[in-house]
């Protein structure tokens, strides 16, 4: 067993996971302010990765410098969820917003299909392909952009969050949104804020992911129940919690597929999952 | 008075004898087809689908230039010139919907007969609907080898089975190893989980007895639609296979491919069953790197050479789908072109005639568009007269390398290193 195979394998899993992780957290962050699940939230990564691959093969523009272009886009497109869809539901029972995201969820799939075809797309040779070698030991570029770019995301999403106005006004709305209106906090922006920070989240993974994963209109599938699984398993409402879950998953899953079996690696997620919600239901970090 | 009343009655009489005649000879064939139209595999379901909607049309209209069983007609002439009227369902890859998808079909649309359904998954589930209800079924292309071992009377496979196909990598590695010193040795598999592609591990590990020079290395299932398969990857780096055998849809086709690169894996050669390593798909995401992989193939453009029918289907195909026609939608078309040719000898809507005339099948290898020496089927439902070729991607086009006697173009072997 080499240590340039346990490298290459950690990295890996590292890349997975990060993405994993900044997917979780924002659906974690809608959830938290709100207390809504956003099950449209894999659709929102595969419009991400339509806009990256769109603007790479229309203009020309590199995944790396579209990056910033495509979180603002998503950040709008949560806003414009938020205005349009969500606003509405608020109102309503616990089903009617899950059949809101849901029949979001199932609208996005067959849009995007019908706009788009249900052929593959791939960014072929972005700037951030090949790889890096350091002596025996090969490691994806893609892979390693994603744990940069996830972790710096996620640094800059805690600051905003803890140590800014916007970020304090957030979480008041989040934990009372009454009182917090009382206090003169616009609640209905800042549940509009949280769609928007949540959907751009996702749009800097769709990005990042665009590096190296095919395109087509179900990938939200591919990748969004091990988020749930993260925001379950980090605790509902916890970034940090979202955080380590996620690349907790993202570790697991390869050490277990190369290790035991590649047909069954994403068992064990699943059943530390489960152990967790038996025995632990407010997750590893949420609030009870 | 008399006069107008007997006029009348006539009148009236031969109006109600109009509308009490019996449904005219001419009255369309109903023919359902079930393919996964949405989810997944989406575009492999459409492009399937294409293949028969183009059989379908060829019999319903005339082509008198085309040398194939009813393209000169206009429908079915067995049956006044009947068309065939193609009802298709989707089936979205799931084996429950497509059970209640074919049922809905036989029951509510009152099909005649029954094509799918890409999925072996899915042709196993509603084939068994079809075989209780009593309604021939016909499959192109689902080739999982347990569909034609359930003593079904009513299913019938023209494709060849995943055991058949399994044998000609075998063959054609024995063939290479003739013309490059022995030179390989191992061989490890990688496929897909779902029912497809555990046959086709199935298949080869039978046959290492039947050609014991080459040694089994490792065998890695995965699941479809992973998000990352570097595990598998380095598993495969850990085993140094000679060639690796390949049974993956078109995504994660694509996923190996990129990793391969990465990781520089580079067997002497990576061969793959279904098309997905030959795919405009994959050669659309992957540029050069799409490359000197091997496919065994049903069907390529390159038979036109031996046979122009081929030439003018695949060019007909084009046209309208603005796709290049493959072996998926090769396959389909043929089968559709099957059933039609069992229909029209059949004389009849009555589904019991058509399974006999589905069971008495003798077509010859030039009325087909695939390399096939024919069609005729066995006791157990599966045509007998299959052949296969492979295929290698060069300079950016798949072309047909073995068997060598009609090869257009020779094979790279081993792989270059990757760029």
């Amino acid at each position: 067993m080499s240590e340039q195979l346990i490298l290459q394998l950690v990295v890996s899993g590292l890349g997975m996971g990060f993405i994993f992780a900044l997917i979780a957290i924002g659906l974690t962050l809608i959830y938290g302010v709100m207390d809504v699940v956003n099950f449209a939230h894999g659709e929102f990564i595969m419009l991400g990765m339509y806009a990256t691959y769109l603007a790479y093969v229309t203009w020309g523009v590199d995944p790396v410098l579209s990056l910033p272009f495509v979180a603002g886009l998503m950040f709008c497109f949560g806003l414009v969820v938020y205005y349009l869809l969500i606003r509405r539901v608020l109102t309503g029972n616990m089903q009617s917003q899950i059949f809101a995201t849901f029949g979001l969820m199932v609208f996005l799939q067959a849009g995007a299909q019908f706009v788009m075809g249900a052929d593959y797309f791939a960014v072929r040779n972005s700037w951030l392909s090949g790889v890096v070698r350091l002596g025996d030991v090969v490691l994806p570029v893609p892979q390693i952009a994603a744990v940069v770019g996830s972790s710096l995301a996620t640094i800059l999403l805690y600051l905003l969050v803890f140590r800014t106005s916007i970020g304090r006004q957030l979480r008041a709305a989040a934990q009372d949104p009454q009182a917090a209106s009382t206090l003169g906090i616009n609640v209905s922006l800042m549940y509009a804020l949280a769609w928007g920070i949540g959907a751009a989240c996702v749009g800097v993974a769709a990005s990042l992911l665009s590096n190296f994963y095919y395109i087509f209109p179900r990938v939200g599938a591919v990748f969004v129940l091990l988020a749930y699984v993260a925001v379950a398993l980090g605790g509902f409402g916890s970034i940090h919690g979202a955080l380590i879950a996620g690349v907790l998953i993202g570790l697991l899953q390869v050490v277990i597929g190369f290790f035991v079996s590649s047909e069954l690696k994403y068992v064990p997620v699943y059943m530390l999952y489960l152990a967790v919600v038996l025995l632990r239901p407010r997750g590893l970090f949420g609030r009870s | 008075m008399s006069f107008t009343r007997r006029r009348f009655s006539l009148a009236a009489g031969s109006a109600l004898a109009f509308a009490a005649k019996p449904a005219f000879a001419a009255d369309p064939v109903k023919v359902g087809a079930l393919y996964p139209l949405s989810g997944q595999v989406a575009k492999s379901g459409e492009d399937t689908l294409n293949g028969i909607r183009l059989a379908v049309d060829i019999i319903n209209k005339k082509y008198p230039n085309l040398k194939m069983p009813l393209a000169a007609d206009e429908g079915l002439p067995g049956l006044g010139g009947a068309p065939i009227e193609l009802i298709a369902a989707d089936h979205q890859g799931s084996p429950e919907t497509g059970a209640a998808e074919a049922e809905r079909l036989i029951v509510q649309s009152k099909v005649v007969a029954l094509v799918g359904a890409f999925h072996s998954s899915v042709a196993a589930t509603s084939s068994q609907v079809a075989e209780r209800m009593g309604v021939p079924y016909i499959s192109g292309e689902s080739e999982a080898t347990p569909l034609t071992e359930r003593g079904y009377r009513w299913f019938f496979r023209t494709t060849p089975s995943s055991r058949t196909q399994a044998k000609d990598f075998f063959t054609f590695l024995r063939d290479i190893n003739k013309t490059h010193n022995n030179s390989v040795k191992s061989i490890a598999v990688v496929h897909e989980s779902t029912l497809w592609g555990q046959e086709f591990a199935k298949s080869v590990d039978a046959y290492f007895k039947e050609f014991p020079e080459f040694q089994k290395s490792i065998f890695v299932g995965y699941q479809q639609g992973t998000a990352d398969v570097t595990s598998e990857v380095q598993k495969l780096i850990a085993a140094k296979p000679d060639a690796v055998f390949h049974a993956s849809y078109d995504a994660e086709a694509i996923l190996f491919a990129r990793t391969y690169k990465q990781y520089g894996f580079n067997p002497q050669g990576i061969m793959a069953i279904g098309a997905s390593f030959g795919s405009s798909a994959f050669r659309d995401a992957l540029g050069a790197d799409a490359n000197y992989f091997f496919v065994r193939e049903h069907w390529s453009r390159d038979l036109a050479a031996r046979n122009p029918l081929v030439g003018e289907v695949a060019k007909m195909y084009r046209e309208r789908y603005g796709k290049d026609m493959d072996g998926t939608p090769a396959r389909a078309f043929t089968a559709m072109m099957v059933l039609g040719d069992a229909i029209n000898h059949a004389k009849s809507r009555d589904p019991e005639k058509i399974r006999d005339a589905l069971a008495a099948t003798d077509i010859k290898g030039d009325a087909l568009i695939m390399p096939w020496e024919g069609v005729k089927f066995d006791k157990t439902g599966q045509n007998i007269l299959t052949r296969g070729i492979f295929v290698q991607t060069l300079d950016g086009t798949p072309k047909m390398v073995w068997p060598a006697d009609f090869a257009a173009a020779k094979l790279v072997w081993p792989r270059p290193a990757w760029r």
